[in-house]
């Protein structure tokens, strides 16, 4: 017994190193969200998905890029499903530079599904140069690349407040209380109604961050609905097979046990 | 050993073996005797070899996507989480591999610290052990770099750091580490080549330290010499390989979650951001299996000393079978000893849990106290405990002690015995 | 060694016989990602098709492009050439095609530019049908790409293609 708390304790410490991460170093306590993609089997809302795609779309995409996504993903299995159709509509949209042709020309076309999503600005310095010096993150992998993921880039889309009267603020950086350091270079993105949902959804700056962080979580992890799934048959698997092998194991001990 | 009579059954099993005893090898390792009262902790050794092949696998079908280059590793790493069929499965099993690699090798270093398992006639297995730690220690520390993102590239320019504290050559030889003036392409393709070698000098010393061990034959919980083969043995297959992997298995279940449901729990987010040479991160981290060494490193305040104290703590390991001078191996028959190997437990743990913080205030002092204590353990307490300590009587043989009284539970006794143990 | 002896494993006994199998069935199902991994993945998949402009080719000229990382052949074939090609009686051939399916539009014939032989790439108008001819192995391929003498077993494949418009096909 003894030993087994020595163990517990043990154990506890290292699962506190762990987790150390998740206790220091935090602004404010993050907004929790049941998000539909957390749990055991959790999986994306679809509806939700092709609305955050439309609030990326209309609001964010000006200025952060999601450099690793293609069209063709938006079609794809576990992500927003659009119909190929729809995808491609999408895709048309955009003017994306190919080439050289027969004559060393390069050309603009519209794009297709198989292209990357085209990015606001030809790099990272015209990015910086746009936008006061501030580099805005590519957002493809943005939910892993943040501490607390979706629930911290909900929190900071809804995290604008005025500042404490003690602090100054420059021009263009505003006061979020879950940014690290309370001061971010980007506006509030986020109003009531900025976007028009074609589904009807009233577009409430909660219901649009709800959206947007679910597409972007997708965005950074398109295979988390195939994750959940194997997951859930190898662990399965797992303890069948070694229910069996401990069944096995008596069985051939046993050979010897009774002999001794 | 017995083995070497071993004669094939049939004729070409008898030409081929003439000529390459493989077929010899092959009984030798099925019935090789092994004591009948190891308990689970001895199963790390087999779980720590599937682990070398996993991440071996695993590492060989990365490396067929992966592109070691400064521009476009952090992008192959990303078409393979989103293109490669499996390519998720693949990384992330990679990835949380190395952790479990780390997590069943320090259950296994200290399976052995407990029960004396380095002690003679078995030092040789355990500095091979230890040289096996050490590069995987590169090696994980390589691979960290590879994705490229800012903790990869802020860890690899703290760590090749470290060699500048070398007095004179110290800049030399970090510029020579690098390739340049910096951490950039050169140290990126050059880690990459040395991370896909070393694993198989790993493999090579694994293959030594299985050798080394087979000569002396397996320790046992109680730590006694026992005579080979009999009533205290049983053949490794098929007793031992069916315990090994029902052990592998309830290993996998854990691995499965870290794998499927939390693969990024054990990383860094700041990894996930492109690696950036103008912009350092708020902390530096290394990964949890190396920062019992990154606290002792920051709690001496002398970069040198600070470099030598870090390497100091795995040589100390090194030459442990002379600086514990018991004749007894096991801790159960070491009552003191074994309060001495739960405090040096939690402060390594205590160790690790400072290497995550920042390096100020109260957590630097325990730090300093832990790191002293550390120290403490191995070059004081362990010599001088060996000569003073009143050890327990010791039983003659595994199935000795119950022989008078139960001599149909003999095997359920040892059980009994290998629980309290634990 | 002795306990075992005296009791050998039982193969008949039905929990290993049972584990064994189960343990076949997850080995196997662990290897599959494995193997599967150095299949075309989901972006080199996604580049199946292409889209060529052909307003600039003369009659009897050739352009080459790269379709999936091998070379097409498009080629606007003289009067003359179309009339070899469809003269030809089809029992002379190793591996009969009518021209007429091979270019469903006779001024225009797009096939892959490799040689079924060993994958090289044959050069234009050489060989014994002044049409194309394999370097590699001695392969001579007539004015519709078919496979008329030398090692090569089959006629030079024609790809999935569509005009577009007058001036652009789309392959794949």
């Amino acid at each position: 017994m003894k030993k087994f708390l020595k163990i517990l304790f043990c154990t506890s410490l290292l699962l506190f190193n762990i987790n150390y991460t998740k206790a220091a170093e935090k602004s404010a306590e993050l907004l929790k969200v049941d998000w539909s993609f957390k749990s055991f089997f959790g999986k994306f809302d679809r509806a939700s998905l092709q609305r955050g795609y439309q609030v990326y779309n209309e609001v964010c995409a000006s200025c952060h890029s999601v450099k690793y996504l293609s069209y063709r993903n938006l079609t794809e299995k576990g992500g927003p499903e659009f119909t190929e159709e729809e995808a491609k509509a999408i895709a048309s949209n955009f003017e994306v530079t190919d080439g050289p042709d027969s004559t060393g020309e390069m050309f603009t076309r519209p794009a297709r599904l198989s292209d990357k999503f085209v990015m606001p600005y030809a790099n990272d310095e015209e990015a910086k140069s746009a936008n006061g010096g501030a580099y805005p993150p590519d957002m493809s992998v943005l939910v892993k690349a943040r501490k607390g993921g979706a629930d911290y880039i909900y929190s900071l889309l809804l995290g604008y407040e005025d500042p404490p009267a003690d602090m100054e603020l420059d021009d263009g950086v505003y006061y979020n209380k879950f940014m690290y350091g309370n001061k971010i270079k980007m506006s509030a993105p986020l109003s009531d109604d900025i976007v028009e949902y074609s589904d009807g959804t009233k577009a409430s700056t909660e219901q649009m961050s709800r959206d947007v962080v679910t597409f972007l979580m997708w965005a950074a992890e398109p295979h988390l609905e195939q994750r959940h799934k194997f997951g859930f048959r190898v662990i399965i698997y797992l303890i069948i097979i070694s229910i069996l092998v401990y069944f096995s194991m008596k069985k051939i001990w046993s050979r010897i046990e009774s002999k001794v | 050993m017995s083995d070497h009579d071993y004669q094939p059954s049939s004729k070409l099993g008898k030409w081929f073996n003439d000529r390459l005893p493989l077929l010899t090898l092959s009984n030798h390792l099925q019935e090789y005797p092994t004591p009948k009262n190891l308990n689970y902790w001895w199963t790390f050794g087999g779980i720590l070899t599937f682990c070398l092949i996993t991440q071996i696998i695993t590492g060989i079908i990365l490396g067929m996507h992966y592109i070691a280059h400064a521009e476009l590793a952090f992008g192959s790493v990303e078409h393979i989480m989103r293109d490669v069929n499996y390519g998720w499965l693949i990384r992330y099993v990679h990835a949380n591999g190395a952790s479990m690699f780390f997590l069943a090798v320090y259950i296994h270093i200290f399976r052995s610290l407990y029960y004396g398992s380095y002690k003679s006639p078995r030092e040789v297995i355990w500095i091979i052990g230890m040289i096996i730690y050490f590069l995987m220690m590169a090696t994980a520390f390589m691979g960290y770099v590879l994705p490229w993102g800012q903790m990869s590239f802020w860890g690899a320019t703290v760590i090749t750091n470290l060699f500048s504290a070398i007095p004179f050559i110290g800049e030399s030889v970090t510029n020579w580490l690098w390739g340049g003036y910096s951490v950039d392409n050169p140290t990126l393709t050059r880690f990459f080549s040395l991370h896909y070698l070393l694993p198989f000098l790993i493999l090579g010393l694994v293959i030594l330290h299985i050798w080394a061990l087979h000569v002396p034959g397996n320790n046992n919980p109680i730590g006694i010499d026992i005579k080979k083969p009999s009533k205290d043995t049983v053949p490794f297959h098929p007793y031992i390989v069916i315990k090994d992997l029902f052990a592998l298995l309830l290993f996998l279940i854990v691995f499965a979650f870290f794998v499927f449901y939390s693969p990024n729990i054990l990383g860094h987010a700041d990894n996930y951001i492109e690696a950036d040479p103008l912009v350092t991160p708020a902390h530096i981290v290394p990964e949890w299996y190396l920062l019992p060494f990154y606290a002792i490193l920051r709690s001496v305040p002398d970069k040198l000393l600070g470099v030598i104290a870090m390497f100091a703590s795995i040589f100390v390991l090194v030459i442990l079978p002379w600086l514990d001078t018991s004749k007894v191996r096991s801790a159960i028959f070491r009552p003191i000893y074994k309060q001495f190997y739960w405090f040096l437990v939690a402060d390594v743990l205590i160790l690790g849990y400072m290497g995550a913080m920042p390096a100020e205030g109260a957590y630097l002092i325990i730090a300093r106290v832990a790191t002293a204590y550390y120290f403490l353990h191995f070059l004081v307490i362990l010599p001088v405990l060996g000569r003073k300590e009143k050890t327990l009587d010791i039983p003659l043989s595994i199935t000795e002690p119950v022989l008078g009284g139960f001599p149909n539970q003999a095997t359920t006794k040892n059980k009994q015995n290998n629980r309290e143990n634990l | 060694m002795s306990e075992s002896d005296k009791k050998k494993p039982n193969r008949r006994d039905f929990i290993l016989t049972a584990t064994t199998a189960a343990g076949a069935v997850g080995v196997g199902a662990a290897v599959w990602p494995l193997i599967d991994q150095m299949n075309p993945d989901a972006s080199v998949k996604a580049l199946a098709s292409t889209e060529v402009d052909i307003s600039g080719v003369e009659p009897g000229q050739s352009i080459t492009v790269l379709w999936r990382g091998k070379p097409v052949f498009i080629k606007r074939r003289t009067k003359e050439e179309i009339d070899s090609a469809r003269s030809v009686d089809l029992k002379e051939l190793k591996h009969p095609e009518k021209d007429e399916d091979r270019a469903k539009n006779p001024e225009w014939l797009v096939m892959l530019g490799v040689c079924t032989h060993l994958g090289c790439v044959p050069l234009a108008d050489k060989g014994d049908y002044n049409a194309w001819f394999c370097p590699c192995h001695g392969s001579h391929y007539d004015t519709s790409g078919r496979i008329r003498k030398g090692p090569a077993p089959t006629n030079m494949e024609v790809p999935k293609y569509v005009f577009v418009n007058n001036t652009t096909i789309k392959i794949g």
